[in-house]
């Protein structure tokens, strides 16, 4: 599908997927699929790094928090409109990525992981130690009870995740079908390889990495005003990480509808079990799902969902 | 006298206290078909990845086509025309044959010519290449389908792909049959005739003697012999090597 169509294809789902929504006039719904949508965004970009290139990146919480808290600084500066914040965020967390890729992307396979979780670990303690976005008491956000046009707010943070949803599943598709996306492959498949072959990987996987780290800016920069209280606890929740990881697996990580398969799925279900009191309705039953998949996914289906369902990928080869 | 394709000078490489390569002295003409042989560890491997930029030389210099190529990397000299198969085929594995050959086109041919290669070209190349090596019909499989010979065709067809100067073929016939051996010669032939300078680095010494044009000898990461084959093979030195006293 060319890049056009598919971008139009997908606005067309997300306008519907809006409509329909507020035809049910559910607020809950709204504040649910903020969250499922936010792990599609995050899921999609996880898979530019790790799915595309194949470097298991366990930072995600640092990227998605550091967009967090650039709105809550920037916040505090003058009231921007939420999608300001977004791009700030996406700036911040790009050129961290890009840092980070420049310090660990000679590194590899475990060593690579164990660097991603350091830049967490580092980040979150600048953070904690930050008095000017909280520090470790967090900051309190007041947002508007309404908004124009819309009404909800809520409504109106669903439809600007839904809109960073529809442009990071297009990145993600441009990215597959371009000599940028052949270029990734064969950085996951043989660097050395790819090297032989004139690829420049280091400068392809500063690439994934600015893009991936900026995607996951913008999806934590809404977070603040959805919550309307962050602190590092929550704006650094293991979730985060375990979930990005976890969605693209399951979903299956060679093409970009597998994030966002195993994103609705998995977020769904987490939502599911929030509001149905499963075991007790005890708050750590959603990363006992996802570690549950996970396990039954890596046995039975290492390809994820669609390579279960066989799906022909975008090279008419079955991985 | 016109100045050699490749040129090394007093290239070394150690590995801790251990000396891999020990200035290595080597000059190969254009359109040469010249032999690398020695024993296991005697560094051959190890200047390959020296030459092509996989490692770093601690001492000496490497001159390709001219240029001093010391500090490129890796996918600079093969945009400058050194190309290299693997010892062990390295194909990337989620592409399908016909991809393997693309990445070259894009990301060698085109940088080279500072342009995208039109689409249908690429795809008429990847053809053309496919049916020099005789994989035209497994062109829309995975690697993992081919054969042992197939595969290292394939590793072939990608380094020419990159429409070198000079390959560097690295043990390409290691665990071939007799006929896939002559079937991998013929080839390495028909690209030397068409202008690749050729270096093989192989222990089969049969298609070493009826390939090369010169044949150099490493041991213990030293150069000890460079000369017409037949000649080499009969220096005192060479058959101690390889023979012991």
């Amino acid at each position: 599908m060319r890049s056009r169509t598919f971008l139009f294809a997908a606005l067309v789902v997300a306008g519907l997927l809006f409509e329909g929504l507020r035809s049910l006039e559910s607020e809950y719904l709204f504040f649910a699929g903020y969250v499922v949508l936010q792990y599609v965004v995050l899921a999609t970009a996880w898979n530019i790094l790790g799915g595309y290139t194949g470097y298991v990146n366990f930072g995600t919480a640092a990227f998605f928090a550091l967009g967090a808290y650039t709105s809550v600084a920037l916040g505090k500066l003058a009231p921007l409109p939420i999608p300001v914040f977004m791009l700030a965020g996406g700036v911040i967390s790009g050129v961290v990525g890009l840092g980070m890729g420049y310090l660990t992307l000679r590194l590899r396979g475990v060593y690579f992981s164990i660097a991603t979780l350091a830049l967490a670990v580092v980040v979150q303690t600048l953070i904690t130690n930050w008095d000017f976005v909280g520090g470790s008491r967090g900051a309190y956000t007041l947002r508007p009870a309404l908004v124009p046009l819309l009404g909800s707010y809520v409504q109106y943070l669903f439809l600007v995740m839904l809109g960073l949803a529809v442009i990071a599943l297009a990145v993600a598709h441009v990215i597959e079908g371009s000599r940028l996306g052949y270029g990734f492959a064969t950085i996951r498949d043989d660097e050395a390889a790819a090297e032989a072959s004139g690829v420049p990987t280091l400068r392809l996987k500063l690439v994934a990495t600015t893009l991936s780290g900026a995607l996951m800016g913008m999806a934590g920069a809404p977070l603040p005003y959805y919550v309307t209280y962050l602190d590092p606890a929550s704006g650094f929740n293991l979730a985060y990480a375990v979930n990005s990881i976890a969605m693209p697996l399951i979903g299956g990580m060679t093409s970009w509808i597998g994030p966002l398969i195993g994103a609705l799925l998995l977020g769904s279900v987490q939502q599911v079990a929030t509001v149905s009191n499963w075991f007790g309705g005890h708050p750590e039953i959603n990363l006992l799902i996802v570690g549950l998949l996970l396990i039954l996914f890596v046995i039975g289906a290492p390809n994820g969902i669609v390579g279960l369902l066989g799906v022909e990928t975008r090279r008419g080869a079955r991985r | 006298m016109t100045a050699p394709l490749l040129r090394v000078e007093d290239l070394s490489k150690r590995f801790g206290g251990f000396t891999a390569l020990d200035t290595i002295n080597l000059e190969v003409a254009a359109g040469a078909r010249l032999a690398l042989i020695g024993p296991n560890g005697s560094g051959k491997s190890t200047l390959v990845n020296c030459l092509c930029g996989t490692l770093r030389n601690d001492t000496g210099r490497v001159h390709f086509d001219g240029a001093a190529v010391d500090g490129l990397t890796a996918h600079q000299r093969t945009r400058l025309g050194m190309a290299r198969s693997f010892q062990l085929p390295r194909p990337f594995t989620s592409l399908t044959v016909a991809e393997n050959l693309r990445i070259p086109l894009l990301y060698t041919v085109g940088v080279r010519r500072g342009h995208h290669v039109p689409h249908a070209e690429i795809v008429a190349r990847e053809q053309e290449l496919l049916g020099l090596v005789g994989l035209a019909e497994k062109a829309a499989r995975l690697p993992r389908d081919l054969s042992q010979v197939e595969m290292r065709k394939l590793e072939l067809a990608r380094a020419m792909a990159a429409e070198p100067k000079l390959l560097i073929a690295d043990e390409a016939m290691a665990g071939l049959s007799h006929a896939e051996v002559d079937d991998i010669l013929r080839l390495l032939s028909r690209l030397n005739e068409a202008g690749i300078t050729i270096i093989l680095i192989e222990h089969i010494m049969r298609a070493v003697m009826s390939f090369s044009d010169r044949l150099v000898v490493l041991v213990a990461g030293r150069k000890i012999a460079d000369g017409l084959p037949n000649d080499v093979v009969r220096n005192p030195e060479v058959e101690r090597a390889y023979l012991g006293e």
